[in-house]
């Protein structure tokens, strides 16, 4: 397929890029702002020969998925606050049992029904520990349409290299905004397959056993290789167990997995970083607003820039801290009363400098909203 | 008459012995669906048993199939993941009755109403019997429970009937008590085309036995032959108590994976 330009929304863009991506199996419940991901996928997916189902709610939807993906598909649901809240605990269970899958939370107001129809970025702090227990998670988001496009892609690549759920959390503005965007040819950008066993019919597989590199290479249910997944603490067949030594490596395996690629999954884009005395630090499209002071700044001589994160679990510290290292002021801009400033505080050596430009009535945060507080942040009043 | 080894094949012995307290009726469930398997002569490979949370649920890890053993009350949610992406495979779902019917009711009429083909295994031994014995909708009135020790006020559900209204295209009753009649049930709701439910009563001695003074597992299975009749008995027009055992729903209608065939030939067409 050649290159293709369109003009979207960004959940279409997220839809399209799902089926780039090799999507096979979308299950969802409608939620405003997310809807337009299912409805894209409930006629693109039937079109390919794949599957599409409406499940009764967000809990089902998450677990319909799951038995999906363990089949060898890759797979999907889209959801936005009340419905990612009611996802949490399979979304755990997909950790527990390493199982790939792709979850698209739309952002809306809360807590609670909020606004479904406006803009927040308040399910920070949830994407990370929404669900019980110990665990690391992945999380992606973006603030354009061609960004979407490619989160979305590599949320599948990521979520079939480590065996994990990924999260893309998107917000209402960028969901809902129509802006162009240029798929790329079939081939131009790597798409990644889970692992398979290599071992035989009849030789022991150890669905659970880590290789040296962390990986474990996956057998399809329907396949020759017959094992037990749970949500229980398992061993390296998959089989409930409580020994201390085996639960002690199960947790460490599950976190490190993930941590220990932070480096490498570290998706972000720097905006005249080289000699900003004041940076800006944000995301989604609250980092448009900031994008825009950063550029009308500039043009004044200010030497500020934007950190403009992709990745925002597990949080890049040591990007974040380089970045910031030089810098007088910085100012964290989102849309919340103050989620991810706090893993920024963490990154840095002094966290006093560290401020939270925010706006949480619903409404996209402004480049005149910004200005107005770093105005008062860098003691020039309003 | 020498024991039949055979079942042996399909259970994971290495997992054995399996955690359930001595005198419950699960053993029961898993020998007549193991037998059931055998006689039906699926291959290993296209059976996946998808279960959710509680003593039931556990038989999954010990049948050597593909077993997704999930969280409470979802089994047949992720079930109906497994199946839709790969129609090719068998899915049974066994459950007990909190997992189908409380936690699990909502996902239960839906995938009934889908009619998806799927085998559901209600394992209704009227309690919570992981957690120590507390209230379930199959309890009913009178019932003492570890959360009822007052007797429980409320009303249990007719799994069958429920089942029926949903849509469920093949529905029977049994209990572990007809170890016969069980086996062939099973066996039908398997090669039913559709979404089949067997709800079997079977005994917990440890918790509602005890609690409700039924005595062991030999008197509780006595009682599931007393208080229940075959389908269609002149007895239960005089005692409308008794259960009645048999199947009381078996047609034919579109199934969802293959009526999904024909919402991709639309979609191609186009």
């Amino acid at each position: 397929m050649a290159q293709e330009i369109c003009f979207v929304q960004g959940n279409e863009a997220c839809a399209l890029a799902a089926m780039y991506a090799g999507l096979d199996f979308f299950a969802g419940y409608p939620i405003t702002p997310s809807t337009e991901i299912a409805e894209t996928l409930s006629a693109r997916l039937p079109e390919a020969g794949k599957k599409f189902i409406q499940m009764e709610d967000e809990i089902a939807s998450m677990c319909a998925i799951i038995g999906a993906s363990l089949t060898g598909r890759k797979v999907m649901t889209a959801t936005s606050g009340p419905g990612f809240s009611l996802m949490q605990e399979s979304l755990g269970y997909a950790v527990m049992a390493e199982i790939p899958c792709v979850i698209a939370n739309v952002q809306r107001g809360g807590p609670s029904t909020g606004n479904p129809t406006h803009v927040s970025q308040g399910d920070v702090n949830q994407a990370r520990w929404g669900t019980h227990g110990d665990h690391s998670i992945v999380t992606l988001t973006a603030s354009n349409h061609q960004d979407v496009f490619k989160m979305t892609v590599e949320a599948f690549n990521i979520a079939e290299t480590y065996r994990t759920p990924v999260i893309l959390l998107f917000d209402e503005i960028v969901g809902h905004m129509r802006e162009k965007l240029i798929i790329p040819e079939q081939g131009e950008v790597e798409l990644v397959d889970r692992l398979r066993t290599s071992v035989r019919e009849g030789v022991n597989y150890h669905p659970y056993l880590p290789r040296e590199d962390g990986r474990l290479p996956m057998s399809d249910f329907g396949g020759v290789h017959r094992y037990n997944v749970t949500g229980l603490y398992h061993d390296m067949w998959g089989f409930p167990t409580d020994k201390a030594e085996v639960v002690h490596d199960l947790v460490h395996h599950l976190v490190k997995k993930i941590d220990y690629a932070a480096n490498a999954i570290a998706h972000h884009v720097p905006y005249y970083l080289d000699d900003a005395r004041t940076v800006l630090i944000s995301y989604g499209s609250s980092a448009r607003s900031a994008l825009s002071v950063v550029e009308h700044l500039r043009r004044r001589g200010e030497k500020i820039g934007l950190l403009e994160l992709q990745t925002i679990w597990p949080f890049p510290a040591q990007l974040v801290r380089e970045y910031v290292a030089k810098a007088e002021v910085v100012g964290v801009v989102e849309m919340n009363m103050g989620q991810l400033i706090n893993s920024v505080k963490l990154a840095v050596d002094d966290p006093r400098r560290i401020y939270l430009i925010n706006r949480v009535d619903g409404r996209l945060i402004t480049d005149k909203d910004i200005k107005q507080t770093l105005r008062v942040i860098q003691g020039e009043g309003v | 008459m020498t024991e039949d080894t055979s079942v042996r094949d399909y259970l994971r012995e290495r997992f054995f012995p399996h955690m359930w307290c001595p005198g419950c009726g699960h053993g029961i469930v898993l020998n007549g669906l193991v037998r059931a398997v055998k006689e039906l002569g699926i291959n290993k490979n296209e059976l996946v048993m998808v279960s959710g949370i509680g003593c039931s649920s556990r038989i999954s890890g010990y049948v050597d199939f593909h077993s997704l053993h999930t969280v409470h009350g979802r089994a047949l949610a992720f079930a109906t993941g497994v199946k839709l992406s790969k129609p090719g495979l068998n899915v049974i779902v066994p459950m007990g009755d909190g997992d189908a019917l409380s936690i699990g009711g909502n996902h239960f009429i839906h995938a009934a109403r889908r009619n998806i083909n799927i085998t559901a295994l209600v394992m209704n031994n009227r309690t919570y019997g992981m957690t120590g014995g507390q209230c379930s909708p199959m309890s009913g009135v009178g019932i003492k429970a570890s959360t009822a020790p007052y007797a429980s006020i409320d009303n249990s559900f007719d799994c069958v009937e429920l089942a029926r209204a949903a849509g469920a295209t093949f529905v029977a009753r049994t209990t572990v008590a007809h170890v016969n009649q069980l086996s062939e049930l099973i066996k039908k709701a398997i090669g039913h085309n559709g979404f089949s439910v067997v709800e079997i009563f079977s005994q917990c001695p440890t918790y509602f036995g005890r609690k409700n003074k039924l005595g062991g597992a030999v008197d509780m299975l006595k009682a599931f032959k007393e208080m229940t009749v075959p389908l269609g008995s002149e007895k239960k027009k005089g005692n409308p108590a008794l259960f009645e055992r048999g199947i009381f729903v078996e047609k034919e209608l579109p199934e969802y994976c293959q009526a999904y065939d024909q919402v991709i030939a639309r979609a191609q067409k186009r």
